[in-house]
Formats: structure tokens, sequence, C-alpha cells
């Protein structure tokens, strides 16, 4: 009975994650192992860039009440715009550019920030309205056309390769199965560390046969993807970026005091105030840091696309609100982690990868994942449905 | 034998853990005013909330016979087809919407195309005129006041063709002339052959129109008492109210209290945070020595959790005016954080909607209104420091859990209580105010709740501690402050103390009310 309980709580903490190896499985033999290509492989997290980072930002928002931020695929475009015309029209240096832009992604996060946190405008309306007028400054700036980009600095900073002279050459790169083991191992000996720390202070932990089967899954997953971008051209800068970000993100929610008070305004924000908690200034944190990654996002996908245009981004914030609802976040607030949404991140892009290297038309692929979505709701209301019950 | 329209028989109602009835008897002539009253949590709304249809049949034991008919009503709508109509303390009226859309509000005037506003509005009228109300049917709720708010909802129920009349405690937010106002057209309307029910806790009034009063305590009757000739002594009430014998429920203390103050309030005043010119705490002051329980008495609405709220940094109220001192110093609490870092602690009267995040754990929920004490400087949590401080609490006050990490929602009411008052003493305050710290959980976990206050006064802080249950006021305080309205009405000397003074206190201070009219 007990090892049944324990099985099915595991199964519950982990159903995304096996949600997503299923998945991956089932499009690997839908499209006869292409999916499994290098290249494809390589391509899997640069192609949803956008999501991961913004998910980071989104998670916080849905984390203050179940909260969106509509504008983050405006301000991803408004921000894009004028960091191509800095380079374009002014001839701007790339780091000046990366620089202004980021300041500029700031002011709007003070702007969404303020409102909401401090004025109490609905989020939805603010974001709202927030869309509609980055959408259509970001079309003022590139005064309705398609400014290219040819700034090589800043296309390096964000989509080039990790080159490691003497040891990678044109046809390989062992630089990245290389650094793969080594993250590897350093997470190896970093988790075991921290078992050993818990059960020196007699906290609870998983048994040890747990704790090395997640071990030997993560070090393998490691070292698989390091060997695919190994095959293909290396470590791409932009995965750096993204790891960055999910890092500091993740580090922010699970281990600060600031990042707590997300979870504490959501969880019950009179309780939150009542116990010294201002819950204007996390609003305002949330939708701050929101933008701002949002403008981030605007920079990887310039640089991906070499070109910027008035309608980009478009509906980019349904992917990253999606991603943060499949990977658990809930939609009342005040639960969800970082970890969670990048799995459903890397879900949806699987899905999209999978989908459009089997050849599934555009009108399915919408279908398939609202459907996804739906059901990865559901599964959410439901079994917290039966936790309330217990 | 007498003609009674409503009886109710042996009616038991339980919840988890607590049996809110227990085989109640109430007996309604036709045509008269019965008074119900009690203390809180006597009875007397549970008891209206299942002649209403609100608990419906089969979730209590007992019959009503109503007409002399069996009833058994699932829902408050088939109680209102018979005439039943109550209505609530809190008002059910839709702030945006008229009078009269109010008024027929799921009772909607159907003409042959949907709603028949002219019908609507007409019949509205009609009846804002049974009740002596001047106002046309298509103002807005919002936009008249509580008084004629309350007029309003016994239009609603005249509309309703009702029969028999529920009013629980219908003048606690209206002023005197309103409340007299209200009870002459209960008179009136019985004259024209309505019966009525009205719960109420100022016992004036219940004087004053009621023809027989039934008294309620701790879910059983009591007894009904004959107010034919509107003469009865309010003394004798009160001691059917309060009549209970008290045993041990108390662990014994021994008193620490000494001369140095650490709180101190002088002529505090709050108004309502809406309503601005609603004065809910008038002009209250008072003070707290060093390892003292003080205790603060009232009916609901007296203004305590208000007074409390608002002393803890500004956190309920608008236009607050006074002094509040403490450790001696003259401090302005603007925020919640001030006042918890000012040593200043308040936990809430209702743990769950303002106390707790259910679905955080046990370990989160104890460190939440001190994080920083957990943390490094730059503000990462040793999550460590944070297990072991909850398991620290869940030892020293016997949380009944098998793990910190549970989510607090799967508790029982006592152990949410536990984590409530264990996040509030991590976050170690010198002056920690209680609000109704044993409402809803059983007598074990009350006297363990008991145990923690004094265990806090002997280390030398001070407890405030608001209650309903004068019981427990008498077994723990060292001194009882009274209010009633928003005014501080009485302060005595526990020792010196009868639940029979303090009731006196809140009754003699509300009689003012009807009498000088009367």
């Amino acid at each position: 009975m007990k090892t049944f309980t324990k099985a099915s709580t595991v199964m519950k903490k982990y159903t995304m994650s096996i949600a997503l190896v299923l998945v991956f499985i089932f499009f690997s033999i839908l499209t006869n192992g292409r999916l499994l290509y290098a290249q494809n492989v390589s391509n899997l997290l640069l192609q949803n860039a956008y999501v991961l980072v913004m998910a980071c930002g989104m998670l916080l928002c849905i984390l203050t009440g179940g909260n969106i931020d509509l504008s983050v695929g405006s301000t991803l475009c408004l921000v894009a715009a004028v960091a191509a015309q800095l380079m374009d029209k002014a001839s701007m240096s790339a780091f000046v550019t990366i620089l202004l832009a980021i300041m500029i992604s700031a002011v709007i996060g003070v702007w969404q920030g303020f409102w909401i946190g401090y004025i109490h405008v609905p989020p939805f309306i603010a974001t709202l309205a927030g869309m509609f007028l980055f959408r259509g400054l970001g079309r003022v700036v590139l005064a309705s056309k398609t400014v290219n980009i040819q700034n090589n600095s800043f296309l390096n900073a964000f989509i080039s390769y990790v080159d490691v002279p003497g040891l990678d050459s044109k046809w390989s790169h062992p630089s990245a199965l290389i650094a793969g083991i080594a993250v590897a191992v350093l997470l190896t000996v970093l988790m075991l560390i921290s078992r050993a720390k818990k059960v020196q202070k007699n906290y609870e932990v998983d048994s040890m046969v747990s704790t090395i089967i997640k071990i030997v899954i993560i070090d393998a997953l490691i070292i698989a993807y390091c060997w695919k971008l190994s095959n293909y051209k290396g470590i791409p800068v932009m995965l750096l970026w993204i790891l960055l970000v999910v890092l500091i993100f993740a580090f922010i929610t699970m281990k600060t005091a600031f990042g707590r008070y997300f979870y504490a305004v959501g969880g019950n924000e009179k309780a939150a105030k009542l116990s010294g908690i201002d819950p204007r200034r996390v609003y305002f944190w949330a939708y701050f840091l929101m933008s701002v990654l949002a403008g981030f996002s605007g920079l990887l996908m310039a640089a991906r696309i070499g070109a910027v245009d008035g309608n980009m981004g478009n509906a980019y914030e349904m992917d990253a609100i999606a991603a943060c609802f499949i990977g658990g976040a809930s939609a009342y607030g005040g639960s969800g982690t970082v970890s969670g949404i990048m799995v459903g991140a890397i879900l949806l892009g699987v899905m999209n990868q999978g989908m459009s290297i089997y050849g599934l038309p555009d009108e399915w692929q919408y279908v398939v994942k609202g459907a996804v979505l739906l059901a990865a709701v559901i599964f959410d209301v439901v079994s917290n449905h039966k936790v309330g019950k217990q | 034998m007498p003609d009674n329209i409503l009886m109710m028989k042996n009616i038991t109602k339980l919840y988890p853990g607590v049996k809110a009835l227990d085989n109640v008897n109430l007996e309604v002539e036709r045509g008269e005013i019965h008074a119900l009253v009690g203390e809180n949590g006597a009875g007397k709304s549970t008891l209206m909330n299942v002649l209403s249809g609100t608990i419906p049949y089969g979730e209590y034991e007992g019959d009503i016979l109503y007409n002399g008919a069996e009833c058994q009503f699932k829902r408050i709508h088939d109680s209102e087809k018979l005439g039943i109509v109550i209505i609530h303390q809190e008002l059910a009226l839709i702030p945006e919407l008229s009078i009269g859309e109010n008024m027929f509000l799921g009772n909607e005037r159907q003409g042959k195309l949907g709603v028949d506003w002219n019908e609507t509005y007409s019949q509205a009228e009609k009846h804002l005129r049974e009740v002596g109300l001047q106002e046309k049917a298509t103002t807005l709720i919002k936009d008249i006041g509580t008084g004629k708010q309350q007029l309003v909802e016994i239009a609603k129920a005249l509309s309703k063709d009702v029969k028999l009349l529920i009013l629980d405690e219908p003048t606690s937010s209206l002023n005197e002339e309103e409340s007299k106002m209200l009870l002459d057209m209960l008179l009136q309307f019985k004259k024209q052959g309505m019966t009525s029910i009205i719960i109420s806790h100022k016992l004036s009034e219940v004087a004053y129109v009621a023809d027989r009063i039934t008294i309620l305590r701790d879910g059983s009757t009591i007894e009904t008492i004959d107010n034919e000739d509107r003469n009865i002594n309010e003394d004798r009430i009160i001691k059917g109210m309060v009549g209970r014998e008290l045993t041990s429920r108390f662990p014994s203390r021994e008193h620490h209290v000494s001369s140095d103050i650490v709180m101190e309030v002088k002529n505090w005043s709050v108004h309502h945070p809406v309503y601005t010119d609603k004065c809910v705490v008038n002009n209250v002051s008072f003070l707290v020595h060093k390892g003292e329980i003080v205790g603060f008495s009232g009916l609901q609405g007296a203004g305590r959790t208000e007074l409390a709220m608002s002393l803890f940094g500004k956190s309920y109220g608008s236009g607050i005016s006074g002094q509040e001192f403490l450790n001696n110093k003259e401090v302005h609490l603007k925020t919640e954080q001030e006042a918890i870092e000012h040593g200043l602690a308040y936990v809430t009267e209702d743990r769950k909607t303002n106390g707790l995040i259910l679905i955080d754990t046990i370990a989160k929920n104890i460190t939440m209104a001190r994080l920083p004490k957990i943390c490094d400087k730059k503000g990462i949590i040793d999550v460590g420091m944070e297990n072991h401080v909850a398991e620290k609490y869940k030892e020293a006050i016997d949380i009944k859990t098998p793990t910190v990490q549970q989510n607090v929602g799967n508790l029982s009411g006592g152990n949410q209580q536990k984590v409530l008052l264990s996040k509030w003493m991590f976050a170690d305050p010198d002056v920690l105010i209680l609000d109704e710290p044993t409402r809803g959980i059983d007598v074990g976990a009350k006297y363990e709740i008991y145990c923690i206050m004094n265990d806090m006064v002997a280390q030398g802080k001070s407890v405030v501690m608001i209650s309903s249950e004068l019981p427990e006021l008498l077994g723990m305080c060292d001194r009882i402050y009274v209010m009633n309205e928003g005014a501080l009405v009485a302060e005595m000397d526990s020792a010196a103390a009868t639940q029979e003074k303090i009731m006196g206190a809140i009754l003699r201070s509300g009689k003012k009310t009807v009498q000088k009219d009367a």
C-alpha cells in the first residue's frame, strides 16, 4: 500500500516529464528518427528561445494570482525594432545597442508594473493596452518596414557557436561533449553533497537508489544532448544565454526571500499583506522582470531571424503562457516552478518541431496545441481538487 | 392549544467536531413577534439556516412543522415559496443594481418578451411605500444608506408575499432613529397579521418588540420567556444567556504582570475604509503591561478587530487618529512590516482567509512573517534552517503532522491555528494581538492554545486577546476591556469580573439606543 502511494506521488510529481519523454518518443517514431538529427536537436531549444526565456517572467506574473502578461509579444517587437534601428540608422555598436535595448525594456517594465502594482489597474487590461501600444510603437519605429540586421558583432553575441581554438574544427566539436561531461560530473557531485548534508542534519531525503536513478537519468540526458550538439556546430551561444536566464530565475524563485514573496502573494494576498509583505511591490517586480525578459527575447529573436518587422512576436505571449500552464503553474496563482515550466516549454517545442518535421498542416498544429493545453490544465485542476478534498 | 405557525422539533445539527444544535425546540405562534437570543455561537443563525433551507433537509436531524404540515426544504427557494423569508445580517443586495432590480432578483416579473420593467418598478415602489421608504425604485443600492438598504430588504421580503419574516440582527448597522423606525414597522406588520422572528443582541430592543423570547445557549434551547406585557427584566435574559457552569477548561496560571507598560494607545479613532464618515472605533485609550494578558470583550461588530488591525500598521480603516506607544516610544506605523519590526503581531480571527497560505507547507507559513531571520545578507533563504525552525515549533506546541513539508490546507482547524500562532511567535513580537484565537476549534485544542498563551507571558511577552467567548476571557485574562459600538464602555479586573457584569456593561451602553425615545 505504501509503495503504491509512493509510486503514485512520484508519478504525479513527474507527470509532465514523463509526458515529455513519451511525446518525444512518439514524434521520433512518427518522423522516422528525423527529430533526432543533430541539427534538429540543436535547433529545438534555439527555435524556442523566446518561450524558455519569457516563460520565466510569465511564471512570476502567474504566481501572483494567475495573472498573465499579454503585452510581451509586442514588447519583444518594440525592443527588437529599436535595436535594429539603432544599428541600422544610428550605426551604434552592438554593446551600446544591447544596453539601450535592455534599458528600454526596463522602462516598459516600470510603466506596466506601476499601473498594475500601485494604481491597481487589472493586469489583464493593463497588459492588453500594452499589447496594442507597444505593437503600434514598434511599427512606428520600423516605419512599417522590415529592417535587416547587418551588425556582425551583434549577431555573433547571440547566434554564433562556441569555438575553442585547437580543439574544435569545422567538422567536429568535441568541446560540446567535454562541457557536457563536465556539467554532468559537477551536477552529480553537487547532488550527492546536498543529499549528504541533508542526511547529516536529519532532514528527510529520497532513498539512495532513487537519488542515483535521478542522477543517472539527468546525466545521461545532458551528455546525450551535448553529444548531439558536438555532431552539429557545437554549443550555441544562445543556449548559454537561455541557461543563464533560467538558472537566475530558478535561483530567485527557489532560494531567495524575494522569490518567496511571489508565492506568498499568490497563495493568499491578504495573509501575505498581514505578514508584512507589500503586494504592490510584488506585482511591480513581476511585471517589471517580465518586460525586461521580453525585451531580451526581442534581441535573441532579432539576431536569430536577422531582421525585424512589425509582426515579429505576434502571439508569442500565448506560447509563454501555455508553457507555464502546461508546466504545472497553477491558474489560481501561488504554485509553479521554473523547472516545471521549462518542461512545459520544451514539451511545447518538441510538439511544434515534431509536427513541422512530420509536415502536419499549420491549422492542425493549432488544434493539437490547444488540446494539449486544455488537457494539462484539466489535469492540474482535477488533481488539486482531489488533494483539497482529502 | 395555541395556534402555532411554526414548530421546530428536536433539531440537531452536527458539524465535524462540533454540535452546533442539540435537540433544539422552537414554537412560534401565528401573529407574534418571537425573539431569539443567545451569545455568539449559541446556534441562533444555524437554527434559522435550517429553517430557511440554507442548510438543506438531510443535513440535520429533527422535524419542521409549518402550518401543521411537515416541511423538507432543500433550498431557500422551497421555504420562500411557503412565505418564509430570512433577512441576513449581511445584506444580500447588489450595490450596482437598482432597488427594483434587487427586489425582484431571482423572482423577475416576466413580460411577454423578457423582463417587464414597468411592472417591476411599479411593484417595487408599492412595496417601498409599505415600508415607508420614499425612494425611487430606479435608484441604485449603493446610493442609499445602510438603514434604507435594510428597509429595501424588508420590502423585498414583502414582494415575496411573506408570512413568516426572519430578521437576523436587523439593527446591528442602524443608528437609533433607524432602529426605532424598523422596530415600529415590525409592530405595525404584526397588527396586519404577520409573524416575525427576530434575532438580536440588543436586549432593550427585544424587550420592546417581542411577545415571547427563546433563549439558546451552546446549541440548546434553555427556555422561552413570556413578554406579553413588555416589562421583562434584562438581567433575567442575561442570566439565561450566560448561565453556564465553569469547569476547569483553562490551565491554571501564575500572574506575571509587571508594572512596565509595553503598549499604550491614546484617543484612537478609526473610520470605515469605504464609508469614510462612519466611525468604527471611537476615541479608544488603553494600555498593556509587560507579561499581561489583556482581554477585549464585546459583540461582533463592536470594533475590536478594527481597532487591532488599525493599530497593526494601519491594515484597516481610514482617517485614523490617535497616538500609539510601544515600549514608551510613540510610533507611527504605516505598514504591516513596520508594525512587525516594532514588535507587534496581529493574529487574525480568520486563519483561512487572512492568516495562512493553505497551498504552502507548514515550514513556509511559519517563516513568512519574518523571512529575513532565516536569510543571509543577500536575501538567500537557508532552507535547512527554515525546516529546523518549523520542526522546533512542531515539537514545542505539538502540531500534529507527519512532516513540516505538509501543506497547511490538509491540517485540522486546531493544528492550523497552531501553525498560525507559530508563525507569529517566530516573528518574535513584544505584544501579540490574538483575534478570536480559539474560534472553530475543539475543546482540547483550545486548552493547548491557552497553554501557549501562558508560556508566552511567562517569557515576558504580552498578549491582547480579542474574544467573544466570555468564559474564555474570564478564565485567561488579567484585565478585560469591554467595547461596544466602537467605544470602550468598561474596564475591569478579571478577578472582579463576571459574565453578567460584562454583558451588563455592553447592554447598558446599547440600551440608550431605544429607551431614550421609546
